[in-house]
């Protein structure tokens, strides 16, 4: 936490530096420290690029044995038309959305809460509890398939939305956070707030979470992300196709559309937009989320 | 996932909060009933279901639903004796050592050089890091097209440039000796951007002063480099190893989608045999048992990590 402060405060005093270093001529080796980088990230979205071209090619110049063009030579929506004639793509990915937005709106929900009552409140058993959850950040999730399928199956939820997304709603790690970035926030705003009146639930909207967006946010996004892309648990839970999430879908049945590979790239293509459309609007608060973890 | 964001500007001060005069002793329980909603969803998804395992480890359970019965030590016993689970464990580990180095070398690499690159910064972040957000499946579908053997690219670049014979293509995925490998370069592709983000992130919090002194001295960029920057970055690499390690320990999907643990049980890993012997062979009670065997080992290293963690918290 200090040294995200220190990125924030170096930023400023970096600035003159870069700006001497502009009105001088570029040496040799700024040139190819910048050719080496963009030549290396180039390299690093080919697969992405193929596939995005591949995409775009009728079904006979996209399948093997024909010449490599990067650029399509007959431009086609064909793939993506057929993928959405047979409709299951468009299926799965109104699961993962229904299951994703369920998991990220619950454990915003039960994780800021439960902060909020670590952080401001003495109440019995408070140590015991809160050790116990600390304790869960050191449980691996996939070691704990075999019973968690068994129990989601005895409580009647296998293969609907809630079985999908309540195992998933458990993060010790987010209410860890939170504590942390509530117990930062001095109390003076708080009591005043009393003072006027304000019950404990009103504090917590009117003046604690007014406070943390950014770290909100945060959470926010991570967890849609990791439920987005949740396969195993999706895997186990959701076995008939209609109630399978995007990844799922795309992994186990559109596997087996073998030869029709510009239709199977754009079914990746169109499974990595989401995110990737999320990756892009939120890019600040997922590279200082990422940050953070290495910086705490 | 770990989050953080920067917080309010009075954190410092606030951190070592003074005990309040009179909320120490007063017990509010309000604050049980904020705690409550999540501690129940805890108890029931996780608490529960790790005694629930630890039980059925010690049961003949089975998922056709029939009966089950104690069973003693039987599934552990066999669990240690059962060659296909220490094979599926020495995958795993194979994984581990083939993919941690990679990871870890490129992502520094990467980092020092976009570092230096600022004004491209936005762009070559996206580009290294735009991977790790796109589902595991899509990334198998792309890759396995990449490594077919008759007209892949792949292939197809390496007979361009006669590093192939045309009448023997490698079958990436389906030889033996290549099919670990071929995933290992997915996995690389796929979430190297992530430990990229930490090292760089990293570099960013070095002071350029420590550089501009040594520089005076008459170091060379090397000396700077073995000298002060990879020292500075231990712990984001103790760290990002850490993490690569529990990651590794619970690979399952990439294997799952590109090869299937095959060929010859190849590529079977640990997540995966355990699946194998819950779901299609039935045997929740021996799956529970090899479940926990792995539950242990990836606790070891979680343990360590914690460690790590909360040493710099002091």
């Amino acid at each position: 936490m200090t040294a995200v402060q220190e990125t924030q405060t170096a930023a400023p005093s970096a600035r003159p530096v870069v700006r001497r270093r502009r009105l001088r001529k570029p040496s040799v080796g700024a040139v190819i420290v910048y050719a080496a980088s963009a030549a290396l990230a180039v390299l690093w979205l080919l697969p992405l690029l193929w596939a995005l071209s591949t995409s775009f090619k009728v079904e006979t110049e996209a399948s093997l044995g024909q010449d490599i063009h990067w650029i399509p030579q007959d431009w086609s929506l064909e793939g993506y038309r057929t993928l959405f004639e047979r409709g299951d793509h468009l299926t799965w990915m109104i699961n993962s959305t229904i299951v994703s937005t369920i998991v990220t709106v619950l454990t915003l929900v039960l994780c800021v809460s439960a902060a909020y009552g670590f952080s401001r409140f003495e109440f019995p058993g408070k140590r015991i509890i809160f050790g116990a959850i600390i304790a869960g950040l050191m449980v691996p999730g996939q070691a704990l398939i075999i019973p968690l399928f068994d129990l989601v199956n005895d409580l009647h939820l296998a293969g609907t939305y809630w079985g999908l997304a309540l195992p998933q709603v458990v993060a010790p790690v987010m209410v860890f956070i939170l504590k942390r970035f509530f117990d930062a926030i001095p109390k003076d705003y708080e009591e005043a707030a009393k003072l006027d009146g304000a019950g404990h639930l009103r504090v917590l909207w009117n003046v604690i979470l007014p406070l943390s967006g950014p770290i909100m946010a945060a959470v926010g996004i991570f967890t849609f992300i990791g439920s987005w892309n949740n396969f195993l648990w999706p895997l186990l839970v959701a076995t008939d196709p209609s109630m399978m999430t995007l990844p799922v879908g795309l992994g186990v049945v559109s596997g087996g559309y073998g030869l029709f590979y510009a239709q199977n790239m754009a079914a990746a293509i169109l499974g990595a937009l989401p995110l990737l459309i999320i990756f892009l609007i939120f890019q600040k608060q997922i590279v200082k989320g990422v940050a953070g973890v290495g910086l705490k | 996932m770990t989050v953080n964001t920067e917080a309010p500007a009075a954190a410092p001060a606030a951190m070592t909060r003074p005990p309040t005069p009179n909320g120490a002793k007063k017990k509010q329980w309000a604050g049980l009933w904020f705690v409550l909603p999540f501690a129940a969803f805890y108890a029931l998804f996780l608490v529960w279901p790790t005694f629930l395992g630890l039980y059925y480890s010690f049961t003949d359970k089975s998922l056709t639903g029939r009966p089950a019965s104690w069973v003693g030590l039987e599934n552990w016993a066999e669990a240690f004796g059962d060659e296909r689970a220490w094979a599926a464990l020495g995958n795993t580990a194979e994984f581990t050592l083939y993919s941690t180095p990679p990871l870890v070398i490129l992502a520094i690499a990467l980092a020092l050089l976009v570092n230096r690159a600022r004004k491209l910064g936005w762009f070559l972040r996206m580009a290294f890091f735009a991977p790790f957000v796109v589902p595991v499946s899509v990334v198998t579908m792309i890759w396995i097209w990449i490594y077919q053997p008759d007209g892949g690219l792949l292939n197809h670049y390496l007979q361009l440039l006669g590093i192939q014979d045309a009448a023997a293509p490698t079958l990436w995925l389906q030889d033996k000796n290549t099919a670990m490998w071929s995933v290992v370069i997915t996995t690389v592709w796929w979430t190297m951007g992530f430990n990229f983000l930490l090292y760089l992130a990293a570099l960013q919090t070095i002071d350029p002063n420590v550089y501009e002194a040594s520089s005076i001295d008459g170091a060379s960029w090397w000396r700077q480099l073995w000298h002060i920057t990879l020292p500075l970055l231990k712990r984001t690499t103790a760290l990002v190893i850490v993490l690569q390690l529990i990651a590794s320990l619970r690979i399952f999907d990439q294997m799952y989608l590109m090869t299937g643990g095959g060929p010859d049980r190849a590529t079977e890993v640990a997540i995966h045999y355990i699946y194998i012997s819950g779901f299609e062979g039935y045997r929740i009670g021996y799956a529970s048992a090899l479940s926990y065997v792995l539950f242990i080992l990836i606790l070891i290293i979680s343990i360590f990590q914690f460690r790590l963690f909360s040493r710099k918290e002091d």
